[in-house]
């Protein structure tokens, strides 16, 4: 490998050109946020997050009020699930989700007196363990949609933390929720950064936004101008630059080894409406029960950024927002990395950030033809892995080769697939070939 | 009951939009800017230029749909990869060559080097350059025999000569003349201008990238300074030009990643010198860039990018 290995060592603060220009679309960036009204039923997976599923806590005809907890599991790695609404819990049943997995979900319906749960109060915060269980109680995850347990993440060894990195960088087309975050509640938002940063020690905070964003960039550079331990760092806006490997090594230069985390180099992430959440409850003690989606699509009829009871279905979002046809595909995320749909029942939870529903023309079939070698994926792969070598192994089934392509440390962005003029299902074949790669691993590792 | 008889919402793996560039797109682009190029030879040469053109893009496409007829594959001309073999081709041989000729360097390009290894994106080597090699091989006479164009600005009195390189007529002929194209030659490799127009609209289209063509001239201008040749008129003269921005970055036949396609355009420009100076042939860029077309896949093997996180486990455990 010596004679044309690459030598040269990561440099600090480098912008890495890779990744790609995609339209923006994001029509409802300008948009004040409407509160939707509460809908007829709310429906709460007890799986909203990555770890183990919540166990429902509350028997059916129970009363449940704002912030009573719903769903508990007695693991470390998982998150409590709260009732965002006051009401009846009318059934638990099993739902199934569009990728096959299924899981329990406690039906609730409002009573429309949204009376607060009697043992809600103001977390006290005296230090960082003390910050984290606050946290943990919190029912915040991941909100720009890994859905990781957030004390989870900020319950680590920080004695080699340097940065507390803030993803305000929102590259998925058409959202605009994390914008209006930062927009709208910029003060939340510094509160909790303020309180992580006082009580973690960490010596500095950067909130990285894409420069298609200088409302929110002006805004906070001026909220934050009285402390100089945060600052706002101005990323150029091309997607993936919100993936967390991506980001962070776009902003200090560091990259996350194979198999390893942020913090092994010395980072924390966390998403800017994550860290505005945990300002909030600071502040008023209630645990996460609303979040900001975008609406948006074709078939949407005014499409905005509405603030949803977690929990609420699909289909009431839709009626409230207007539809102009009848929804052909209906996705939850960004058109990148969203899942498609196929129950119009199925509820917005603590991750999801956007929802777009398209009429029959917004269906992109792709039709797939010779690959032509063109190098599209991997010039633009922005973890300069080599996607079609990698579709290539999986489809032989060559794991030892995909793991000398390094297939597990794929992002999932969808820029290859997106780039490929052969229409090459790239991003899907790569996924497939982590999760492959990932299973054979840990085979081995059990052997020992 | 009525939900069940709706159609049911589309089931889809993510991402949901796609690039307007398809592989279509891309072969029209090429199209586009071999447009100048194919201007200046009707204008240089007349009729026979746009008839020798005409008669070589036809073929291609035609063998091209006989394949997949007989073969009863999808049809694949609308991709115009064909299209583009049959005009790169023609820009590949003189206006003076017999018609018949022209068919079979199609069939050999068409036919023997893409189809028979399975089609667009299978092909080892860029099925024009393989056409002109061979009919080079098969016809060097018909394949050396130029006319003068119409114009030029230096008076050369003879109506049949080789390229510019086969004399010391280089030193003769005027850079301007060399960049206008008012030199014998084949079709395409004539005026230098025309193709540097073609380049500068793939590399805004963002069709090919800049460093195979630029690292492929480059390295023939140094080798020519070292060695004491004129390196301009190495530089603009032959099918240097007409080689490096539109055959040496067919993306199915050069290397994948930017240092591969620089590793491979330094061969090219090597091997291209090489010839020019040392061989017996006049012309070294389709020999030059045929073998290093051979020496992609271990080009491809040794210039992987190093995913970012994989940068220990590539160089031996380095610890950070």
């Amino acid at each position: 490998m010596g004679l044309f290995g690459r030598g040269a060592p990561s440099r600090r603060g480098s912008v890495e050109l890779r990744g790609i220009h995609i339209a923006h679309n994001k029509a409802t960036a300008e948009m004040q946020t409407e509160r939707m009204p509460l809908p007829k039923q709310i429906i709460l997976p007890m799986q909203q997050h990555v770890g183990a599923a919540c166990k429902p806590q509350v028997k059916r005809r129970a009363h449940v009020d704002v912030g009573t907890l719903v769903g508990h599991a007695d693991a470390r790695m998982t998150c409590d699930i709260f009732s965002p609404v006051s009401g009846t819990v009318k059934q638990i049943r099993t739902i199934h989700y569009s990728n096959g997995w299924s899981s329990e979900a406690v039906i609730i319906e409002p009573d429309g007196e949204q009376t607060m749960d009697a043992s809600l109060h103001r977390p006290e915060v005296t230090d960082y363990a003390s910050l984290v269980e606050a946290v943990r109680h919190s029912g915040i995850v991941g909100l720009g949609g890994a859905g990781f347990p957030t004390w989870l993440k900020m319950d680590t060894d920080l004695t080699n933390i340097d940065t507390w990195l803030v993803n305000g960088a929102e590259c998925e087309p058409y959202l605009s929720s994390d914008y209006r975050e930062m927009v709208e509640r910029p003060d939340t938002l510094l509160e909790g950064i303020k309180a992580c940063l006082d009580l973690s020690g960490v010596p500095r905070s950067l909130i990285c936004i894409e420069d298609n964003k200088p409302k929110a960039i002006e805004l906070l550079r001026s909220a934050a101008a009285d402390d100089e331990r945060i600052d706002v760092f101005v990323l150029p806006a091309r997607y993936p630059q919100g993936a967390s490997r991506v980001i962070l090594r776009n902003v200090t230069g560091r990259s996350v080894p194979r198999g390893g985390h942020l913090t092994d180099v010395g980072a924390l992430l966390f998403n800017v409406t994550t860290m505005s959440e945990i300002g909030r409850y600071l502040r008023d003690g209630v645990p996460l029960t609303k979040r900001r989606i975008t609406v948006m699509g074709d078939a949407v009829q005014r499409p905005q950024n509405l603030e949803v009871f977690i929990g609420t279905p699909i289909s009431e979002i839709l009626e409230y927002c207007g539809l102009v046809c009848d929804p052909a595909k209906v996705v939850i995320g960004g058109p990148m990395m969203g899942v498609t749909q196929v129950e119009l029942d199925s509820p917005i939870v603590r991750a999801n950030s956007g929802l777009l529903a398209f009429g029959e023309d917004g269906v992109y079939t792709p039709h797939t033809t010779a690959c032509i070698r063109c190098d599209k994926c991997i010039d633009s792969c922005p973890i300069h892995l080599a996607p079609i070598n990698i579709q290539k192994a999986y489809l032989r089934r060559d794991v030892a080769e995909l793991d000398e392509l390094m297939a597990d440390l794929c992002v999932e962005c969808g820029t290859c697939s997106y780039v490929c003029p052969a229409r090459q299902p790239l991003a899907q074949a790569t996924r497939l070939a982590r999760a492959m790669l990932r299973a054979e691993q840990r085979k081995a590792k059990g052997r020992g | 009951m009525a939900e069940e008889s709706k159609k049911p919402l589309a089931l889809l793996a993510a991402p949901q939009i796609a690039s307007p560039v398809t592989t279509q797109v891309i072969m029209r682009n090429v199209l586009i800017a071999l447009a100048p190029a194919f201007i200046a030879s009707v204008a240089l040469f007349g009729l026979p230029a746009l008839i020798v053109t005409a008669v070589s893009v036809v073929s291609c496409v035609g063998f091209e749909y006989l394949w997949c007829r007989l073969r009863k594959l999808p049809n694949t001309i609308g991709d115009l990869s064909a299209a583009v073999t049959g005009v790169l081709l023609a820009f590949n041989l003189p206006s003076t060559i017999p018609l018949y000729m022209v068919v079979v360097g199609a069939f050999v390009a068409i036919i023997m080097t893409k189809e028979l290894f399975g089609g667009i994106g299978k092909n080892f080597a860029n099925p024009a350059i393989v056409g002109r090699i061979f009919l080079a091989v098969a016809f060097p006479v018909a394949m050396t025999t130029f006319v003068a164009p119409h114009f030029t600005l230096t008076s050369v009195d003879v109506v049949s000569s080789a390229t510019p390189l086969a004399s010391t007529m280089t030193n003769l002929l005027s850079h301007l003349d060399l960049l206008l194209g008012l030199h014998m030659g084949v079709l395409g490799e004539t005026s230098a201008l025309a193709i540097l127009i073609g380049f500068v609209y793939l590399l805004v289209t963002k069709t090919i990238r800049w460093h195979t063509t630029v690292a492929y001239v480059a390295t023939v201008v140094v080798l020519s300074l070292l060695t004491g040749n004129d390196p301009v008129a190495q530089a603009l003269s032959g099918g240097l030009l007409l080689g490096a921005v539109f055959m040496a970055t067919d993306y199915t036949t050069s290397p994948a990643t930017v240092k591969g396609k620089v590793l491979f355009a330094i061969g090219c420009g090597l091997i291209t010198c090489l010839i020019r100076f040392f061989g017996n042939l006049n012309e070294g860029v389709a020999y030059s860039i045929l073998f290093m077309n051979l020496l992609v896949p271990y080009i491809d093997l040794h210039t992987k990018n190093t995913p970012i996180g994989g940068e220990g486990k590539r160089r031996g455990g380095r610890d950070e």
